[in-house]
């Protein structure tokens, strides 16, 4: 019989992404019987990063000092920013080493059906940075879906006018896809971006 | 067990746990249902549930007014065309949209199904708006307040039709309207077009149809239209200056 401490942390983690109630048991299980080499790192790290972590004031990211340490690094390229809907989205673009650039973070897209509008996206923020003059080029990087594209349009909408130039990612075939396997509306997409190999 | 299959257009999807979707459709012979997608938020299926794509659908559930699950194929994706157009893209967002706002759960709407597919096939035309405009006017019709735009409704007149009555939704002619021209909507032109239909012409439109609906459907259920028509309109007035 598990008492009501333990019964309390398994409903916890329950909630966590990718868990349920008997993962979390698992999980629970697991801290309790490694708990010097997994128990007690875990609450400390847990409490350091709780206490220590915040979003940045200029881009949304997370980090424990504020600017993060992408919007203070002076090796990155001013001019290029990079708007995304969400942190998971910096950290994938940062896997890849593939951009330099600054990052801003929306907080979601255009969502009528889950009653997100504009108002509830960092737009007023992202308008003032690209007003404070150094960026030249905004990259639109959000999803391929129905919702991240009407958020690419308006996103487009508002920021026509301010002097910078507006792109976003081609969509088409991933790296490693057969065309056997792809949806449609990806192959049509590849069909309309794609381009000379002479 | 109960179950059917019926081809469907994906109106709207909610998360359902991490993995699973209840998935809004508009089905050809079963009306607006929903239905739970297992697998629904996986890599494979979701690019096929997205709004306005068309699925073959099959519904089972233990009982009839049970939710049921959907089991999923997927048909014809959103085109490209269309989602690079925010025009477009605001057509579709809003038709989609307006469909899951006013239509009630399992009500068979075969004639507004076959309207939806034709405007999804026009929506990557040139003629796309004149085909949402058609499309309102259709929703409108299926919710049993048509327009009735042949004749006039005081004279019977085909000719010099130039307003709308607000109240009955019937034509009315310059010679019958003249005395209650304040009180009378402009005649939407986009809906006797003979050939391409001007922007202006299908916001005209859209201000008649969006007066209908507002009045006979969205305030009764007491909703508002859907962001993505106030952007389209917005859209098109702005082509129009």
């Amino acid at each position: 019989m598990s008492s009501l401490e333990i019964e309390r942390l398994v409903a916890l983690l329950a909630k966590l992404p990718g868990l349920g109630p008997r993962s979390a048991r698992r999980a629970v299980l697991h801290i309790l019987r490694k708990r010097e080499v997994l128990g007690d790192p875990l609450l400390r790290s847990l409490d350091e990063v709780l206490t220590a972590v915040r979003p940045c004031s200029v881009c949304g990211n997370y980090d424990t000092s504020d600017p993060c340490e992408i919007c203070a690094d002076p090796r990155r390229d001013d001019a290029v920013l990079c708007v995304v809907p969400d942190v998971a989205d910096i950290w994938a673009l940062e896997r890849t080493a593939a951009f330099r650039g600054r990052y801003h973070v929306l907080g979601g897209l255009l969502s009528p059906l889950d009653g997100i509008g504009p108002e509830e996206l960092d737009f007023p923020r992202l308008a003032k940075r690209i007003r404070g003059g150094r960026v030249k080029e905004v990259i639109l990087a959000l999803p391929a879906t129905v919702d991240g594209q009407t958020t690419a349009h308006y996103a487009a909408d508002r920021l026509a006018g301010l002097g910078v130039r507006l792109t976003a990612p081609a969509h088409g075939l991933p790296v490693g896809g057969e065309l056997e396997f792809l949806d449609d509306g990806t192959i049509a997409a590849a069909l309309r971006a794609r381009r000379s190999v002479e | 067990m109960v179950e059917w299959e019926d081809a469907g257009i994906v109106l709207g999807r909610r998360r359902h746990g991490e993995a699973d979707v209840v998935l809004t459709a508009l089905t050809r012979c079963h009306g607006r249902h929903a239905g739970l997608v297992k697998g629904g938020q996986s890599r494979r299926m979701r690019g096929g549930l997205e709004p306005g794509s068309q699925v073959s659908l099959r519904w089972r559930a233990r009982l009839e007014e049970h939710l049921g699950g959907f089991t999923c194929e997927a048909g014809a994706a959103v085109p490209p065309e269309v989602m690079e157009d925010a025009g477009r893209l605001a057509a579709l967002v809003s038709t989609c949209g307006l469909l899951d706002a006013v239509l009630p759960e399992r009500e068979p709407h075969p004639d507004l199904f076959d309207l939806c597919t034709g405007l999804l096939a026009r929506l990557p035309e040139a003629e796309w708006a004149a085909a949402y405009a058609d499309f309102e006017r259709g929703l409108l019709e299926a919710m049993g307040f048509g327009l009735h735009l042949e004749d006039c409704a005081a004279t019977g007149t085909t000719e010099d039709l130039r307003y709308v009555s607000p109240k009955s939704g019937g034509a009315v002619c310059g010679a019958a309207g003249e005395g209650y021209r304040d009180r009378l909507l402009p005649f939407p032109e986009v809906f006797r077009r003979t050939g391409p239909a001007p922007d202006a012409d299908v916001v005209a439109g859209l201000a008649v149809t969006g007066y209908f609906l507002r009045r006979h459907v969205l305030d009764v259920l007491g909703r508002p239209f859907p962001e993505a028509r106030e952007r389209l309109i917005e859209r098109l007035g702005r082509t129009r200056a």
